[in-house]
């Protein structure tokens, strides 16, 4: 099948052209990009005022299966990230079973085989049953198409064990994608530790609890030569660690949330659950931090954390609620409308952030359109206004503080290896 | 004309206002204490549930007898944390209670914030006895009942809580009640029961105990939890009750006319010494007597209406 996407702003800045143009799709694949392309026989898509940029892809989401069908699997998280312009997403090993074995891998990619949506990258575990104590096999499921490790969800407690995986990870040049969070540090913690957590009398997390764990997990990575990424960064002092460490040439890259950008403690006001999240959302001057240090490379991707739970585990006590919030459908227009319509990043930094870095970060193609690269092409309309509803998520769970807010920008078509997967609210068969 | 809120969880919702409409209804609500039988049928025909997931006998019994003498039909409920920890859903749990019919639910639970979900999940009023570390707006009403009652007035008082700030219920609703209606506060506790930010509430803190009590009206001590003694917020009980304990030296050094309080139930000997806690000074068990009458009002209030009179009739 051959398209045109005609007209549009096309935004590739890792590509050789930008601009006013279109682009054309061939067998799967970016044949031509420019302006005024001859159409020939292609179909046309028109993209007059809409942004035309690479796919974006997720570093950071949570397809639950297997294990966890009830709340998410591979065919609804990934039909939920071409709803959101995701044409690609890598999904965290913390499944049941774990991913901490070839099966798991190739079991995931399977599905996601049958599915047909977004491609989708496994990440394997680092530890067995992320326990934290011996390595899994990272060889065999690197083989298998993990394309990078993590135990997300847990934190990397033991620093020997840590060292034993950056060292380890090397043979494979897969990075360790670590969340970090002293979990004695965090103790009974709930929050964000800070002038809400006194108010609404919750246990905080201090943000401490994170930013000494990036300062020893940067200086493990340092000693071994090993590639680090952090996940979900929320605290102003870790963004500063890791701008200290990449000007001495760690190889270091970093990852935040959507909601991480435009969430705060305060907004706990109402002991909302579907707020709860981890690491929490922190203060006011926490989240201006990290939109700077998004601005200013220091942070290199957006990714969404997204984590699907059903109802019954989250409306419930604060306390007792799960952590976590749904996000692939939602984090274009809220990174739109929070960061981009107010001139705190260009579209151009947006679409590095969210599909260049990370193509990048996990050395996978994407991130670029240019002549015989993969079409996986997002198109938004960055002044389309729309309300975020409950029953119109693709993702099985709707548990997203967002439910009910007005955004300003909302993808309209998907392509996927050249392949229109999403159009206009509808999903290809 | 003042309204009250649906519910009330904490005195950080309430205006001045407010909680001086619940303060003079106390006070009406007191003189019924006076006569030979206390019992008044304003609330005749109303159910009122007390819903405890935590042990409690003092506030509970405060406000069964408080629902009693006003002819409302009390309900004791004590949920086992056992049953939270079999998996039942607290939301289900309120719905069940709301569909018995009931107009007050008071909840007593570990978990801050849990009255609010309850208070968003049901029709019924809502009055939280007090939820984690957030609040307990009755015992915050009735420490300033009873100062308005011992000292004649709120605004301008110089107010004193000593003890576990960080892990107090009672501290945060004395704080947020006696700021709206005027009075000074400081706490005064070592850094490690402080929580972070309370200075923007508008608090002072101390560590000196004696120079903080030197200058206060009001001191409002607050329990240790023994059983909180693993959170090494401080090394012994010996040294916390040295450098924070109120005893008779202490007291001496303050004003002659400093009034003690205590929410209760009191370690003595180590945040407070037995001698103080039955002193001249000490209002302690006129606290608890003022509990019923304040329980009286907002039930009153919340749900048989305005007329102030209706009360006494």
């Amino acid at each position: 099948m051959r398209y045109c996407i005609k007209g549009g702003e096309i935004v590739n800045p890792a590509g050789e052209f930008s601009g006013i143009g279109d682009v054309l799709v061939d067998s799967g694949k970016v044949l031509a990009i420019g302006r005024d392309l001859p159409i020939e026989d292609a179909e046309i898509i028109d993209a007059k005022g809409k942004i035309v940029c690479p796919g974006f892809i997720d570093l950071h989401t949570h397809l639950r299966e297997p294990g966890r069908e009830d709340k998410e699997t591979v065919l609804t998280g990934t039909r939920a990230a071409v709803r959101g312009g995701y044409t690609a997403v890598a999904c965290m090993a913390n499944t049941q079973p774990v991913a901490d074995n070839r099966v798991t891998i190739e079991y995931i990619l399977k599905k996601a085989s049958e599915a047909g949506y977004a491609r989708v990258y496994p990440i394997g575990a680092i530890t067995k049953e992320l326990k934290g104590e011996e390595l899994a096999e990272m060889g065999d499921m690197a083989a298998a198409g993990a394309v990078a490790f993590s135990d997300d969800g847990k934190t990397l407690t033991n620093p020997s064990v840590l060292r034993s995986a950056f060292e380890y990870a090397k043979i494979f040049g897969l990075p360790l994608l670590l969340h970090v969070e002293d979990p004695i540090l965090a103790g009974t913690g709930v929050m964000h530790e800070g002038y809400w957590s006194t108010v609404l009398g919750l246990s905080g997390i201090p943000s401490i609890a994170e930013t000494v764990m990036i300062g020893r997990d940067i200086k493990i990575a340092e000693y071994t030569g090993g590639k680090v990424h952090f996940c979900h960064l929320s605290a102003a002092g870790s963004a500063a660690l890791i701008q200290e460490a990449k000007k001495r040439g760690v190889q270091v890259t970093a990852e935040v949330t959507p909601h991480h950008l435009s969430l705060i403690d305060e907004d706990l006001q109402g002991y909302g659950s579907a707020y709860r999240v981890s690491p929490p959302l922190r203060s006011a001057e926490d989240r201006d931090a990290l939109q700077k240090a998004l601005r200013d490379g220091t942070i290199d991707a957006i990714a969404t954390d997204h984590a699907p739970h059903t109802l019954e585990e989250k409306h419930r006590e604060f306390p007792l609620a799960v952590t976590g919030m749904t996000g692939l459908e939602t984090a274009l227009g809220i990174v739109w409308t929070e960061l981009v319509v107010p001139c705190k990043l260009s579209p151009a930094q947006l679409i590095e952030k969210l599909s260049v870095n990370p193509a990048r970060i996990i050395n996978q193609p994407g991130g670029r359109l240019q002549p015989g690269d993969p079409a996986d092409i997002t198109v938004f309309d960055p002044t389309q206004e729309w309300e975020v509803k409950a029953e119109e998520f693709a993702s099985r769970s709707n548990n997203s503080p967002y439910i009910g807010r007005k955004l300003t920008g909302k993808v309209v078509t998907v392509l996927v290896g050249g392949e229109i997967k999403f159009c206009n609210e509808k999903f290809a068969e | 004309m003042v309204k009250l809120p649906k519910d009330i969880l904490g005195l950080r919702d309430l205006s001045p206002e407010q909680i001086q409409m619940i303060l003079e209804s106390a006070t009406s609500c007191k003189d019924i204490f006076k006569r030979d039988i206390k019992k008044v049928p304003t609330l005749r025909g109303k159910t009122v549930v007390t819903l405890f997931f935590e042990p409690s006998t003092r506030t509970r019994t405060s406000f069964e007898i408080a629902a009693k003498w006003m002819s409302a039909d009390a309900v004791n409920l004590t949920v086992s944390s056992s049953s939270v920890a079999k998996g039942e859903s607290f939301v289900d749990t309120a719905k069940t209670i709301e569909a018995m019919g009931v107009d007050v639910i008071i909840i007593r639970h570990a978990l801050a914030g849990t009255p609010k979900l309850l208070a968003d999940s049901v029709r019924s009023h809502v009055i939280n006895a007090g939820d984690g570390a957030h609040e307990h707006p009755t015992q915050g009403l009735l420490d300033m009942f009873t100062m308005q009652e011992k000292l004649g007035r709120i605004a301008g008082l110089k107010v004193l809580i000593v003890g576990d700030i960080m892990h107090s219920r009672v501290a945060k609703s004395n704080i947020w009640g006696l700021l709206k209606m005027g009075a000074q506060v400081s706490v005064c506790a070592p850094p490690t029961m402080i929580p972070p930010g309370i200075e923007s509430l508008g608090v002072k803190v101390e560590t000196n105990l004696d120079k903080a009590l030197a200058e206060t009206d009001v001191v409002n001590i607050l329990r240790i939890q023994l059983e909180r003694q693993n959170k090494a917020s401080f090394p012994t009980l010996k040294e916390y009750s040295r450098l924070f304990g109120v005893n008779e030296e202490r007291l001496s050094k303050a004003r002659p006319d400093l009034l003690v309080m205590h929410p209760g139930p009191a370690n003595l000997g180590v945040e407070i010494s037995e001698a103080v806690s039955v002193c001249n000074q000490s209002v302690i068990t006129e606290q608890v007597t003022n509990g019923v009458a304040v329980r009286m009002a907002l039930l009153y209030l919340l749900t048989g209406g305005g007329n102030q009179d209706a009360i006494l009739h």
